[in-house]
């Protein structure tokens, strides 16, 4: 078993941070012992927060040779408990290593610590005319956190998701060691990726501490279209018209009425329309306004011909921040509407998402339990929310596995998976177990004791 | 109830070129839109008429470019739109400007009430709305948060006057100018974006404004000249400072006071 922290561990820790970067045992703030949604807590034993690669290779270079468990966190928005420190141990806090090192504007790339926040990323190169796509809702979560989960977001239509944006990696290992994956280059057939393998590994295999990102020129014009439809059915069935249409479109987010209205009570702010049951928000983006309007125009007749009640435009800074601010906010929202919630992130074939989403309704009928949903249905990355409301504590646990077996039972019938962009943590490895079978997860499991022979990082998550 | 919406039509984005010789904003080949404060105006004529019935007309006036801000105010749910368009009417400052829109709400015809933006995000002076009232000579309201009540012969607001809010029970016709975040602004619609007929856009020159007088026009007949337009200082300097309460302010305490603020 793992090592629990000693008088001379701390005063290991204390020779590589000073004391306003050194938290142990009541010092560590509640914070630190959950994530936004694993329904699991635990504290762990020393808290630091990290300046450099060098201080990060010195903690694990220690902890390894002492076994003691090491947890990453970012700005801990995880939605799986990934970052929750099971087995106490020590937290490397890396949200202040918040620095954009390098924008490379020959090679396209933007070199960057792992704590910076994605919101400041996208806000730094967009004053520089420069894009980076992905684009989850939570624009608070750090880019290293980004890297672990592989978020996606909802540019993933056009642009794909994290890991298509991640050139380079420095990384230190469980040994202490440092290494760097790939780089500034646009291909790369050096042997096997081990920068993939890094992204979207929550944290298991090594820690990341530098990255080198793409960017892309920001697109000039981009308008987004609010689509009204009478059912969920008509919404959810007209989007694979819409990707059978050839339209080249950034987003296709589908929400309902009832998720609209949780954002506005907690928002305090009213959305540009909500007399329809169902919605679709697309994207166009482009580097001129005529060719734009272009692929709109088509769009919205095609919208319209697939029976939805109107097409509004969203063009102005204004508007884009009346509809774009509710999507951002949906998680939240639902989150405020009830006492508890747990999440199911799964992703389906495209053309799979109204079977899906209708499915969700039927299982809400069934177990008696609200479960509103929304997603990005134009990638089939659908985030349903199973609310706790009233329920007693035994009454939400049973209804909830129920929940959970039926969903996943039926997106693996249709060829999804359990995780689109969450991640899988601690809190769906039964079900990761289930979809891969015990084969792949015991190539995952080698790969692991590859990296990590001892098991000290980030232990009991994954499998 | 006859409403009337005025409308400008501004640049697009906040880089805003401006013409060293003149001083007048440059607004060829700039991408427009409406002015972000005038959908608040016509979101409140909007939910008027759906209350009382009528009519919401929009007036605009600009280069025939701003035809396209009218086909939104269309797209959006107005009945028809007037744009006022002459070389005639080109650079002209807040009077004006206003002496120009009066003499078209009164080429419209009869009127219950006039909505306005509150200011419009290129020019900045907020003038407009009340002068226009006063030349027309109805009483207004300037920065309507609320309209509480509305009957066929009056109107009741809410309105700011800085440290205050007023509520004010007003004779129709008149005119009021709305301010930001009033409401959520409805968006434009496609289905109506398609339906539009040129019927509904009238164009009006200097000549067709019975008893215009040119010389209150246009630059002519501006009695301000503007010097120089330059855009605010960006100041993004921050200092963070951490501590318990008592020493944040006596930290705060001392800046304020080292800057002789108090």
């Amino acid at each position: 078993m793992y090592h629990q922290i000693t008088e001379e561990d701390q005063k290991f820790l204390m020779t590589v941070f000073p004391a306003e970067r050194l938290f142990f045992g009541e010092e560590i703030r509640e914070d630190y012992s959950h994530d936004e949604l694993g329904g699991i807590s635990h504290f762990p034993e020393a808290l630091v927060k990290a300046h450099s690669t060098e201080e990060i290779a010195a903690v694990m270079k220690y902890a390894n040779e002492h076994l003691i468990p090491v947890v990453v966190r970012g700005s801990g928005t995880g939605l799986v408990g990934a970052s929750v420190a099971l087995f106490g141990g020590i937290m490397i806090d890396t949200t202040e290593m918040n620095h954009v090192l390098e924008l490379d504007e020959e090679n396209l790339t933007v070199t960057v610590e792992p704590g910076v926040l994605l919101m400041d990323l996208a806000a730094y190169v967009e004053e520089r005319g420069f894009f980076y796509p992905p684009d989850p809702g939570e624009k608070s979560a750090t880019i290293g956190g980004n890297i672990s989960t592989n978020a996606g977001g909802m540019r993933a239509v056009k642009y794909g998701v994290t890991r298509d944006f991640v050139r380079g990696l420095t990384v230190v290992l469980p040994s202490g060691e440092v290494i760097e994956l790939g780089g500034k280059i646009v291909k790369n057939s050096t042997g096997y990726s081990l920068l993939q393998l890094m992204i979207g590994s929550e944290g298991t295999l090594g820690v990341i501490t530098k990255a080198v990102l793409k960017l892309l020129p920001l697109p000039a014009v981009s308008v987004s279209l609010l689509v009204p439809f009478e059912t969920a059915k008509q919404a959810i069935e007209t989007v694979p018209e819409i990707v059978k249409s050839k339209a080249s479109l950034t987003a296709i987010e589908f929400f309902e009425r009832r998720t609209i209205l949780f954002a506005e009570e907690y928002l305090g702010k009213k959305f540009p329309d909500t007399s329809a049951d169902s919605y679709l928000l697309l994207t166009v983006d482009g580097s001129d306004r005529e060719s734009v309007d272009r692929e709109l125009d088509r769009v919205a007749d095609l919208c319209l011909a697939a029976g939805a009640k109107d097409v509004f435009l969203v063009d102005t800074d204004e508007r884009k921040e009346s509809v774009w601010k509710a999507r951002g906010a949906f998680l939240e929202a639902i989150k405020a509407s009830t006492t508890e919630m747990d999440e199911c992130d799964v992703v389906v074939p495209r053309n799979r998402v109204a079977d899906f989403i209708l499915y969700t309704h039927e299982v809400a009928k069934e177990l008696d339990l609200r479960i509103p949903s929304f997603g990005h249905a134009g990638d089939g990355n659908l985030h349903v929310y199973i609310c706790r409301d009233e329920l007693d504590d035994n009454e939400w646990k049973t209804r909830l596995a129920a929940a959970f077996d039926r969903m996943y039972g039926r997106a693996e019938e249709i060829g999804g998976l359990v995780s689109g962009e969450h991640g899988i943590g601690f809190a769906k490895k039964e079900y990761m177990k289930e979809a891969l079978g015990e084969e792949t997860v015991a190539l995952m499991r080698g790969i692991k004791k590859t990296f990590d022979p001892n098991g000290i990082l980030n232990p009991g998550k994954l499998f | 109830m006859d409403l009337i919406v005025c409308v400008k039509q501004v640049p697009g984005t906040t880089n805003v070129e401006v013409d060293p010789v003149t001083g007048v904003l440059k607004r060829d080949g700039v991408a427009g839109k409406l002015n972000p404060y005038d959908l608040f105006a016509l979101e409140a004529a909007f939910r008027i008429r759906e209350k009382t019935g009528g009519t919401v007309r929009t007036l605009s006036m600009g280069p025939n470019q701003a035809v396209q801000s009218l086909r939104e105010t269309l797209a959006m749910g107005a009945d028809s739109a007037v744009l006022l368009s002459d070389r005639k009417f080109a650079g002209a400052d807040v009077q004006a400007t206003s002496y120009a829109i009066q003499s078209g709400i009164r080429a419209m015809g009869g009127f219950d009430l006039i909505l306005c933006g509150k200011q419009t995000t290129d020019g900045d002076t907020a003038q407009v709305g009340a002068e226009v009232a006063e030349m027309l000579g109805i009483e207004h309201a300037t920065n309507v948060s609320e309209i509480s009540e509305i009957t066929k012969d009056s109107i009741t607001v809410t309105f700011s006057l800085d440290d205050v809010l007023q509520m004010q029970k007003m004779s129709l016709p008149c005119l009021i100018t709305l301010e930001k975040d009033a409401f959520t602004p409805r968006l434009p619609s496609f289905r109506r974006m398609k339906a539009i007929k040129e019927e509904q856009i009238t164009v009006l020159t200097a000549a067709d404004l019975p008893g215009l007088e040119e010389k209150r026009c246009g630059l002519k007949g501006s009695p301000t000249q503007v010097e120089k337009i330059f855009p605010p200082e960006k100041n993004s300097d921050k200092e963070t400072f951490r501590g318990t309460s008592d020493e944040l302010s006596e930290t705060l305490y001392g800046l304020l006071k080292a800057k002789k603020f108090i």
